[in-house]
């Protein structure tokens, strides 16, 4: 019997599983996919928003406002990659202006200190912009997350204080019990006494196995240009379009690794897991991304991607204890990753009759992070474990080392794109070209399987069919 | 710390051949490094035959023209390190700390009074050419999967379909097939392969695979592996020409369509980059605008042929000893520059001294048949060449008296039809 | 009149054959003698590997030590399939002599430890 159920491990699932792993609660998270943080959590903007921009009074934007705050606190318990860089919003004529301004009005209703700045101001500060901006809103709080790392971290350090992971179980029914519930997935039956329902795009179907429908997830579609690193002063914030008559707008931003992020699209799609990609979408957001900076180096370009977001109908989060012991987490669109922690905080507060543990440790073991030691601290490093000094990635410089504590750790890797979510091989420009097959040869070694078993990311990706040889 | 008169970062064709012809030319104190397990690069997985016809006048496979290289330099007791990743060169006053890691030694610093760059090149991947629809397992690059087939033995598919007639995706079509594979055809966006004539006969022709000119991939279908590929042909503007498309399922779309020059070390160093070929820019002795940094083979513009790669090794090892001695004269400079009907000109500039000879590599920006290359300073010919054919995908190397060179003008090459 | 591209070399020569064998566009001799054996009796290099047993490599890459019949290709590839040698291999080493009788050898073009 689990005290706790969480179904979903995205950001909201994983943040939750740490946040109540601090009490003397059995938790076990249910996740469908092969690793955790696979659904939206892992292609977004990887944006901390200041939260200035949601209706005022909305979860939406109390929420944010309380999760950005949060984030020092956990990129440092978490040992995860947040810089808070601050966000321009960009007025390139008099119609935007005016949003613009009517955006100071809602900061202020959100609790959210922003600026506005005239162009040349923000020419000082930010010399990428393009000519035509004639205002902007800066919003120094927003920042930029390695949201991969935020997951896993989470994920990790909830095991490392006793919850139960679940990889590869997808939850089929719910029966609701006397007290509690049981939870029937592909594999296993649970008994559980609260079930918390983080399943993102399916949270609505998650939610109709045991309620009503209350609610309806639309998947929304964004789709992404990543450019390589090349300059670490290309653009120093996040650029924002105003919100306008025209849209919604795109972003582009710095990564915590100096890649940069031009996106997103908006599409509402049908195919809760369609990811792919189009051209005249990415046109457009070419188009609406010059916008923000003349210079827009898609000679650059590595990757293209797109994520989908759980949009709920409600226009609002969805965070309730729909019936005693059931609790809906639904529709975490943007800003649900700067929220994140703030979501947590509060589906800790409905969980009734927890008690605190003793020995909860809110600090992830820190990872070795070669490229960011001096010299002198790699060298020392090497003489702990020679497979630092092992080159895997040359595009990224990440060390066999690195690479085998992202296997070994608790909620570790276990696919070539897990392997490159946590600690990076295969983002550079040769995209995995140069190091995929040394990464499947530690990754075969370190699970002791045979490397024909070792997929990308999902389960049916495989990457070799079979051995020449008849093997 | 250790000081080598030459460091050469990357142990294949280029660094090998660069490291013997220093060695031969004086300079004994030479540290080779590279980043895989064994000495001989890209060489070793193109295990197909069809090197060495220049070099050797035979015809060799990959791995043995390799071999012969490294006897030399073992033979010339050159001291190399392999399984060893350059992370960092930095430049001091007088010369430059290169930066190595190895697992037997971790990270170490070595001066280096001479660096030649011979790291080669990557492929361009589906990322950066926007490929359109899912993004499954099965799609990769064509040398991706020659490593998988020869070097670990591993098929990635079995029913493939190939986009880019350059030749590793020409050699990957019948080396796929010979494994067992079905190559269901080819797709070239351009009107013309990219690829040697011979990779088009012996390759596809013998095997019955057919080549689909100005066709291009529309959409890659498939969640999680590949699962279908839809190919549409294009017209001379490059625009999809609708009711074309070819829908073939497959499992794996190997990708060969095009190679960049491989130079994460050099742009942190202040060297100047060139537009078309993303190499350095060098001079005649193929040093780049920081005096005692030489570069060579793919890493510099990419080659068809590994023999010219051996050739242009062999100029940077010279000229890397020549700087070693202070003979390297780099005065009175003329620029080089592509004209009508060249994609690029290598080298970027060359000197009026008293060396007898230079050479000019270029490639055409099209196919071209019974034309005359022009050599020329403003209308002073300096050398004309009646060519019965021209094409893109193969280097044209000319050697140039410097006696004919008579002023500090541009020297400018030409296709004239 | 029969045009060919010439595949002894990387150059690939425009060759043309007339009736009576004359090739002319051969940029050197073995030009001539490709352009006639292509239309009389068409012969290919074949390249592969050989599994290796207790080497630091798993394959070891082979080549026939001369052209074998174009109609033969397939059958030299499953004799090369059936065949496993022990570690150590060295370059130039036999691993097949006479492959179906053609007069062929395959030949290991690098050595396996």
């Amino acid at each position: 019997m689990f005290d706790i159920t969480i179904i979903g491990a995205g950001v909201v699932g994983s943040m939750i599983a740490r946040t109540l792993s601090k009490y003397k609660l059995n938790i076990l998270v249910l996740e469908k996919e092969n690793d955790v943080g696979n659904g939206a959590s892992s292609a977004n903007s990887a944006i901390i928003h200041s939260g200035y921009d949601p209706e005022p009074g909305s979860l939406k934007a109390r929420l944010n406002v309380r999760g950005n705050y949060l984030f020092d606190k956990v990129a440092e318990e978490l040992d995860v990659e947040f810089m808070r860089i601050g966000s321009i919003t960009l007025a390139n004529n008099q119609e935007e202006v005016e949003i613009l301004e009517s955006l100071v009005e809602r900061a202020a209703l959100n609790g959210v200190c922003v600026k506005v700045l005239n162009h040349d101001e923000l020419k000082t500060i930010e010399p990428s912009i393009t000519d035509k901006v004639i205002k902007g809103l800066l919003a120094p709080t927003c920042g930029i997350i390695n949201p991969f790392e935020l997951v896993v971290a989470a994920m990790e350090n909830a095991i490392d204080n006793g919850v139960k992971l679940h990889l590869c179980e997808e939850v089929t029914s719910i029966v609701k019990q006397e007290s509690g519930f049981i939870v029937n997935t592909n594999k296993n039956s649970y008994e559980t006494k609260y079930v918390i329902n983080c399943a993102g795009v399916y949270s609505d179907k998650i939610n109709e196995m045991v309620n009503k429908k209350s609610f309806t997830i639309k998947p929304r579609r964004g789709e992404y240009f990543v450019l390589d690193h090349f300059d670490n002063n290309y653009v120093r914030h996040v650029l924002f379009n105003v919100p306008s008559s025209k849209g919604k707008g795109v972003l582009v931003s710095p990564t915590t690794h100096y890649n940069y992020l031009v996106g997103p699209s908006s599409e509402y799609i049908d195919d809760k897991e369609d990811v792919s990609t189009d051209k005249e979408t990415l046109d457009n957001v070419k188009q609406k991304a010059y916008s923000l900076v003349d210079n827009l180096r898609l000679d650059k370009q590595i990757r293209i991607f797109s994520g989908i977001r759980a949009v709920s109908d409600t226009g609002d989060f969805v965070i309730e204890e729909v019936i005693p012991y059931f609790i809906n987490v639904a529709g975490i669109q943007s800003p649900g990753l700067a929220s994140s922690p703030a979501i947590a905080e509060m589906v800790e507060e409905m969980i009734k009759g927890k008690e605190l543990k003793e020995d909860y440790n809110p600090y992830r073991k820190p990872l070795p992070r070669l490229n960011k030691k001096t010299i002198e601290e790699k060298i020392a490093l090497c003489k702990t474990n020679p497979l630092y000094g092992n080159i895997i990635c040359r595009c990224e410089k990440i060390s066999e080392g690195e690479i085998v504590d992202a296997i070994r750790r608790n909620c570790g890797a276990t696919t070539v794109k897990g392997v490159k979510k946590r600690v990076r091989p295969g983002f550079g420009k040769c995209q995995g070209g140069f190091c995929e097959a040394s990464v499947m040869k530690i990754l075969a070694r370190e699970l002791g399987c045979d490397i024909k078993q070792i997929v990308y990311g999902k389960e049916n990706a495989y990457i070799l069919k079979e051995g020449t040889k008849g093997e | 710390m250790k000081t080598y008169d030459l460091v050469v970062i990357g142990g294949g064709s280029g660094g090998l051949s660069a490291a013997i012809s220093a060695y031969d030319e004086g300079v004994k104190n030479i540290l080779v490094l590279e980043k895989e397990a064994y000495l001989g690069g890209i060489l070793l997985q193109c295990i197909h035959n069809g090197f060495g016809l220049h070099t050797f006048k035979e015809e060799l496979t990959g791995p043995e023209y390799a071999d012969r290289f490294v006897k030399e330099l073992i033979e010339r007791e050159i001291e190399y390190k392999v399984n060893t990743f350059v992370t960092e060169i930095k430049k001091n006053d007088e010369d430059f700390t290169v930066i190595y890691s190895n697992q037997e030694e971790g990270f170490v610093l070595i001066n280096a009074k001479t660096i030649i760059t011979a790291t080669g090149c990557s492929e361009r991947t589906r990322g950066e050419i926007s490929m359109q629809g899912d993004r499954p397992s099965g799609v990769m690059t064509a040398g991706m999967a020659q490593k998988y087939l020869n070097l670990e033995g591993y098929l990635v598919g079995k029913n493939v379909f190939i986009l880019g007639s350059g030749d590793i995706g020409l050699i990957m079509a019948r080396r796929m097939v010979l494994e067992g594979a079905n190559v269901l055809g080819v797709a070239e966006l351009m009107p013309y392969s990219n690829g040697l004539n011979r990779n088009i006969v012996q390759c596809l022709e013998d095997f019955n695979i057919p080549l689909y000119l100005s066709h291009t991939v529309k959409r890659v279908i498939g969640k999680d592996r590949l699962e279908s590929v839809i190919i549409q042909q294009v017209d001379e503007n490059l625009n999809f020409i609708e009711g074309t498309e070819i829908i073939f399922n497959c499992d794996t779309l190997l990708l060969s369509v095009g190679l960049i020059p491989n130079n994460p070390l050099l742009t942190s160093l202040g060297v100047l980059m060139h537009p078309k070929t993303k190499g350095p820019l060098v001079d005649e002795y193929l040093m780049t605008n920081v005096k005692g940094i030489f570069a060579c083979g793919n890493s510099l513009h990419v080659h068809d042929l590994v023999d010219f790669v051996t050739n242009e090794g062999a100029i940077c090892g010279k000229s890397a000893a020549k700087y070693l001695k202070g003979n390297l004269n780099t005065n009175n400079i003329i620029n080089i520059n592509n004209g009508k009907g060249i994609s690029y000109v290598l080298p970027k500039t060359m000197y009026l001294n008293n060396d007898t000879t230079f050479k000019l590599n270029f490639r055409v920006n099209k196919p071209y048949k019974d034309v005359e290359l022009i050599i020329k300073q403003n209308d002073k010919i300096i050398k004309k060449l009646k060519k019965a054919y021209l094409i893109p995908a193969e280097m044209e190397s000319v050697i140039i008296l410097k006696k004919d060179v008579t002023s500090l003008d541009d020297i400018i090459v030409e296709v004239i039809e | 009149m029969k045009e060919l591209i010439c595949i002894v070399c990387p150059k690939g020569c425009h060759l043309k054959v007339d009736d009576n064998l004359n090739v002319t566009g051969n940029g050197c001799n073995r030009g001539i003698t490709y352009a006639k054996d292509e239309l009389t009796n068409p012969t290919r290099m074949v390249t592969s590997t050989v599994k290796v047993n207790g080497g630091k490599l798993s394959r070891v890459p082979v080549v026939t030590s001369k052209p074998v019949p174009k109609n033969k290709i397939m059958d030299v590839m499953e004799e090369i399939n059936k065949v496993q040698v022990n570690a150590p291999i060295y370059i130039k080493d036999i691993i097949i002599s006479n492959v179906l009788g053609l007069g062929v050898d395959i030949v290991a073009t690098r050595s396996v430890l």
